[in-house]
């Protein structure tokens, strides 16, 4: 018999205070405790963490990599927004 | 290595390709980016990487079983403690690269029931027997050891999640391969007889873990693609090489003997040279003849039916708990 198959979850771990969660990887379970809990011991097995969040794989929304050119598009093309598009004088020093 | 039985052409998949679009990627690989899930990519590419992926998985599962058999009989509560936590890593591994194999769209349920049915290959040095202490000592120096030659060019693999994968089962993969030398170091420096035990132990693993890195590069059709796709960095025989040269100064230290007596020192490449290996051997051990095939599918099918209750269980629970709250919402 094929085995039915468990929810795909989404693992952030969060490794130091002021430091964001940041996303480790994925794995099964069939409701968000046992996910926690597998986050746990497949993630943070040597202090990895303070932190973590298991999020349903499905609730992401993500962008599509075949339109990333015109979804980035209208940063490519605006070097204003960087800080070394200013001229500064040697003279004033580090800003 | 983990991924033995890949040695077939899929020559028939890359004819159906969009020309531009394999060219395309190929341009991509070539310029060193990541391949990312919902990139396109060809079918072939697809389909190695899931089958090296999910073989990759297996043995890491399957891997399991010849250490476990020691946990209970391990000799302190130091070296007991060890050998649980690498045996849970080893678990750890093959979840994480049952997730990477899961992102090109095959799912771990249906991976797993393929290697349930005996349809997926694993490496062939988990059907060799652990028959006394010191094979738990040589799996971690040498089953390891050459695991880590292997899967450190995976890290820089093509394929983004897999490499990604790869980097965290290197970073666990060291203390395993420490943990089995210092357990070789105490042996070999204890009394005749655990001497001899440690002897005994390499002798019997030393031409299976050469057989770990597959057929010989002549004999491989499959190196091609896998290179071309930068899946693979090393040809079997090279990182073969690179194995032995650094293992025979660690045999020596531990005052231990490499079973072959034809093995010198090519003083021109540096090289250690080895003596012909046992493709027989090798063949019959991946088609299911070698000393554990039958009784490693027999636990772990047993594992998964005993499992079974406990998936169904919190999968009734989960279901529950989403009636009562979409009641409590009415």
């Amino acid at each position: 018999m094929a085995t039915p198959n468990t929810p795909l979850w989404e693992v952030f771990i969060r490794s130091r205070n002021g430091l964001a969660h940041k996303h480790v990887g994925s794995l099964h379970a069939s409701d968000a405790t046992l996910a926690l809990q597998a986050a746990r011991d497949v993630y943070t097995r040597r202090g990895e963490g303070l932190s973590i969040w298991v999020v349903p794989s499905s609730a992401i929304t993500a962008s599509d990599p075949a339109e990333k050119g015109m979804m980035f598009e209208p940063a490519e093309s605006k070097i204003y927004r960087h800080p070394t598009f200013y001229d500064v004088p040697e003279e004033v020093g580090h800003m | 290595m983990y991924t033995q039985a890949l040695n077939t052409s899929e020559a028939e998949d890359r004819n159906l390709e969009d020309a531009a679009r394999a060219e395309e990627f190929q341009a991509r690989i070539d310029a060193e980016e990541r391949i990312e899930p919902n990139d396109w990519m060809p079918a072939a590419y697809r389909k190695t990487l899931v089958r090296q992926i999910s073989q990759h998985a297996h043995s890491e599962i399957v891997g399991m079983l010849p250490e476990g058999n020691w946990i209970t009989r391990a000799p302190t509560l130091r070296r007991k403690a060890a050998l649980l936590a690498k045996v849970q890593d080893e678990c750890g591994h093959g979840l994480y690269l049952y997730a990477a194999a899961e992102t090109l769209g095959s799912s771990r349920e249906e991976l797993v029931d393929q290697m349930l049915a005996g349809k997926a290959k694993y490496s062939s040095i988990f059907n060799y027997p652990t028959l006394t202490w010191a094979d738990i000592g040589v799996i971690g120096w040498l089953v390891d050891g050459a695991a880590i030659m292997n899967q450190i060019p995976l890290c820089r693999c093509s394929y983004g999640p897999y490499a990604r994968a790869m980097i965290r089962v290197c970073k666990e993969e060291s203390f395993h391969q420490r943990q089995g030398y210092e357990i070789m170091l105490t042996l070999s420096r204890g009394s005749q007889e655990q001497k001899a035990m440690a002897q005994d132990a390499l002798n019997r693993w030393w031409w299976p873990v050469l057989m770990m890195f597959g057929p010989p590069d002549r004999a491989s059709q499959h190196g091609d693609t896998s290179t071309k796709w930068k899946i693979k960095r090393f040809s079997n025989d090279e990182l073969r090489q690179k194995f032995v040269n650094a293992t025979v100064p660690q045999a020596q230290y531990l005052g231990l003997t490499i079973p072959d007596p034809g093995m010198k020192l090519n003083e021109t490449t540096g090289h250690w040279e080895y003596s012909a290996i046992d493709w027989e051997e090798f063949k019959q051990v991946l088609a299911g003849n070698g000393p554990c095939n039958r009784d490693r599918m027999a636990a772990r099918r047993k594992a998964h039916e005993e499992g079974a209750w406990v998936r169904e269980a919190a999968a009734a629970y989960a279901q529950k708990r989403r009636q009562r709250s979409a009641a409590r919402a009415a």
